[in-house]
């Protein structure tokens, strides 16, 4: 029988100076071992890209990423085919940097807002994205499961906004309305180049505006802030977002440097400056800090609440409503595709 | 990762390999997961299985360098316990939550037949708590404390021949279920060549006994020399002390002997800088993934097939868990619908005789209170009749008296009557 364990705070004799021969336990080689055994593994990321055609999708993830990640010469160009209907396609790559691998997973949306009739346009993507969830919940709830369960759960969901500057559409209001709520959503104002800087600012306020009044949480999320210090930085970001983004993977001459940019004959737009556009704060945003937040978000919160509607289901009678996060969607029937 | 592993897990996972042309950046990712998990903090806990007086504590407090105010613990218990106690350590920016398990009085009962039960339980029950958290509906994982086993410390006494047979019996239990390093206690009690032997006595017993105790990865080339070598050394015979001894200009943790000083943390005298090498610095996140990947798994899936969960059916096609789930929820709920059933008519019996019961006591009463009016009925008309005999009395009584009276008053009239006469005649007579 295990009596019940209490807490005592006896006194660190830890020095901190490694290799002194005296009073080094060496708790902290933990964090060493740790970083070796995530470099073994390896990471996972799954990006989504939504937003109609030609505002830049493909563009901007071969920025991101410094490489072909959508390779445009095997994918027949917009102009030629407009999807019918919503299509999803997702792409795997293995990237490697500094000994750190990645399996990075590219998730098109071709079609998507490119219809006619776009009402419930965004159901196609929530399908997926349940879908996801709902493939790793199976995984986990197996008696002999796999050691690593592989992680296709979006992480991130990028959603481009047409730099129209007056304000969200309707299709943009719908479309994040549903989906923050199952999915981190990142905005950003697609072909920036085109606003000047005060219609940039005019525009972005207008958005949050929007944003606030329709209740829609894009990430980070004020809610999911673990401390004050997370909070403080999670608002400088929160005060810039959406992201006004330029997108190239054209190399130019300027000022003595090759640099990624749009060359027009007025000048040349540099990507990678902040002064003419938030790209580079969205690569530092995804990349660079909240890579492993954008992760642990998806995986304990986003998956937990699907987890949780999910195995209520079962214990409620069908024609019951599952309460808090609805989708809007009928669930008349335990099928994925139907939530 | 050399390049052609990069291809070849590019083929498993359907994903081909891509160059970049410039810095992303994504390798502060495990920056970024190392900042994370050191604001977590972390967990470990350790299990030093024992028999009293081997030396438990005295190791615990050398291994972390601090004070675990244990105590001495009898050695008259009557049966196996488990004490366990959570401290905070930190060293530089790494906090850890760190629970040490003590066993109390292992190998001093009489009979100890059931002593490695009370250990195994112990394990048990926390693999069971993880179980139950994981699967709940509405659960907090990442802020769970994991109170699993992640190393136990066998102490082997050293008297130099070979394993006792509780020894055996009881590592051989808990092998499947935590991952066991064996250490010599007392080891300055041992001399060199002695310990050789042992060792090596030691480990051809758990060979041939089957026991599996804990390897030291080797697969990982950073650390796969040095593991591979500590391999070769184990059991480690370890001396723990926190009393310190000036040796040269320097205090060293060491126990003083007229014969001689024993260093603790010398190599030449005992093993325990290897222990805590290994124990800690080398080996502890994958003391903590074997415990979750291997351990925990396993007795996640004997739990679960026990409880009649299986991935296939009899005809091998894949079974859900939900509806196996459901099957048994529906088995349990028709259960308690039948004992509901149950105690509603139980209830509805008992009712009816407490009712039946009543009534006979109200009919009981009512006899009473018939029989109480009646006596009083008749008490009533025989009170009457006394009265009505009282009240002729009374009346005769008055009657009479008013004769009497009637008399009296004429024979007094006569009387006056006559005297007036009398005195009529008197004066008459005058």
């Amino acid at each position: 029988m295990a009596d019940t364990a209490k807490t005592t705070h006896p006194q660190p004799a830890g020095r901190p100076e490694k290799g002194a021969e005296f009073g080094y336990v060496g708790i902290d080689a933990i964090l060493e071992q740790m970083r070796r055994k995530a470099m073994k593994q390896g990471f996972e990321l799954n990006i989504m890209v939504v937003g109609q055609s030609g505002l830049g999708k493909s563009t901007l993830i071969n920025t991101l990423f410094k490489s072909k990640v959508s390779r445009r010469s095997v994918m027949p160009s917009d102009e030629e085919r407009i999807p019918k209907t919503i299509e999803i396609k997702s792409v795997s790559h293995d990237i490697e940097e500094k000994g750190v691998r990645m399996k990075l997973t590219v998730i098109d949306t071709p079609g998507f807002g490119d219809q006619i009739n776009n009402e419930n346009c965004w159901q196609p993507i929530m399908k997926f994205i349940n879908e996801q969830y709902e493939q790793y919940l199976q995984e986990e709830i197996n008696i002999s499961r796999k050691k690593r369960i592989p992680d296709s759960r979006v992480h991130c969901c990028i959603y481009f906004i047409p730099p129209t500057g007056h304000c969200l559409r309707p299709i943009d209001i719908e479309f994040m309305r549903h989906l923050s709520k199952v999915v981190n959503i990142v905005p950003v104002i697609a072909k920036a180049d085109t606003l000047t800087l005060e219609e940039r600012d005019f525009f972005k306020q207008k958005i949050r505006e929007d944003l606030r009044v329709n209740e829609i949480e894009v990430y980070p999320q004020k809610e999911f802030d673990e401390d004050s210090e997370d909070r403080m930085i999670n608002d400088k970001i929160r005060e810039m977002i959406p992201f006004a983004v330029v997108g190239s993977d054209q190399e130019y001459q300027v000022n003595g440097k090759r640099l990624l940019g749009r060359k027009t004959r007025w000048g040349t737009v540099e990507v990678e400056n902040t002064a003419h556009c938030e790209f580079a704060y969205l690569r530092d945003l995804l990349i660079r800090t909240h890579m492993q937040n954008l992760k642990d978000i998806t995986s304990s919160i986003h998956y937990e609440v699907y987890r949780v509607r999910r195995l209520n289901e079962n214990n409620t009678h069908p024609s019951d409503q599952p309460n808090g996060h609805s989708n809007g969607v009928p669930t008349h029937e335990v099928l994925s595709h139907e939530m | 990762m050399s390049s052609s592993d990069v291809a070849r897990q590019g083929q498993e996972r359907n994903a081909r390999p891509l160059s970049l042309s410039g810095h992303v950046g994504f390798d502060s990712l495990p920056d970024q997961l190392v900042s994370k998990s050191t604001n977590q903090g972390f967990c470990f806990n350790i299990l030093c299985i024992g028999e009293t007086g081997i030396g438990k504590s005295t190791l615990m407090d050398t291994l972390f360098n601090t004070n675990f105010e244990n105590f001495e613990s009898s050695h008259f218990e009557p049966r196996v316990k488990l004490r366990a106690q959570t401290y905070d350590l930190q060293e530089s920016n790494v906090r850890l939550k760190l629970t040490i398990v003590n066993t109390v009085g292992f190998g001093d009962q009489m009979n100890k037949q059931e002593s490695y039960q009370h250990v195994v339980d112990y394990i048990d029950t926390q693999f069971e708590s993880y179980l139950q958290e994981e699967l709940k509906i509405k659960r907090a994982l990442h802020n769970y404390h994991d109170s699993r086993i992640h190393a136990c410390l066998y102490f082997i006494a050293p008297s130099g021949h070979s394993l006792k047979s509780l020894d055996l019996v009881t590592m051989k239990k808990l092998d499947s279920k935590v991952n066991i390093i064996p250490v010599i206690a007392k080891a300055d009690t041992i001399s060199k060549s002695e310990l050789h032997k042992f060792k090596i006595k030691i480990m051809s017993e758990l060979v041939s006994n089957g026991v599996q105790i804990y390897q030291f990865p080797t697969d990982d080339e950073t650390v796969s020399k040095i593991n591979t070598s500590m391999n070769g050394h184990l059991p480690f015979a370890v001396v723990g002390s926190t009393e310190e001894v000036k040796i040269g200009n320097k205090m060293v943790k060491a126990r003083q002997y007229p014969w001689g000083v024993v260093q603790v943390e010398n190599e030449n005298h005992c093993d325990f800088v290897k222990l805590r090498e290994m124990l800690i610095c080398v080996n502890m996140e994958d003391l903590r993934e074997q415990t979750h990947t291997r351990h925990y798994e396993l007795y996640r899936r004997c739990k679960l097939e026990e409880m009649g969960f299986k991935d296939t059916d009899p005809e091998s096609k894949p079974v859900s868990l939900q509806e196996t789930y459901e099957a048994k929820r529906q088995e349990f709920l028709l259960e308690l619908q039948r004992r509901e059933e149950e105690m509603r008519q139980m209830f509805v019996q008992r009712v009816k005789e407490k009712e039946a019961e009543l009534k006979e006591a109200e009919r009981e009463l009512q006899g009473k209170f018939e029989q109480l009016k009646r006596l009083h009925a008749d008490e009533k008309s025989k009170l009457d009749d006394k009265r009505k005999s009282l009240e002729d009395e009374m009346n005769s009584f008055s009657k009479k008296k008013a004769a009497a009276e009637l008399l009296q008053g004429q024979s007094l009239s006569a009387n006056s009557n006559i005297k007036k006469d009398k005195d009529r005649k008197n004066s008459g007579f005058m």
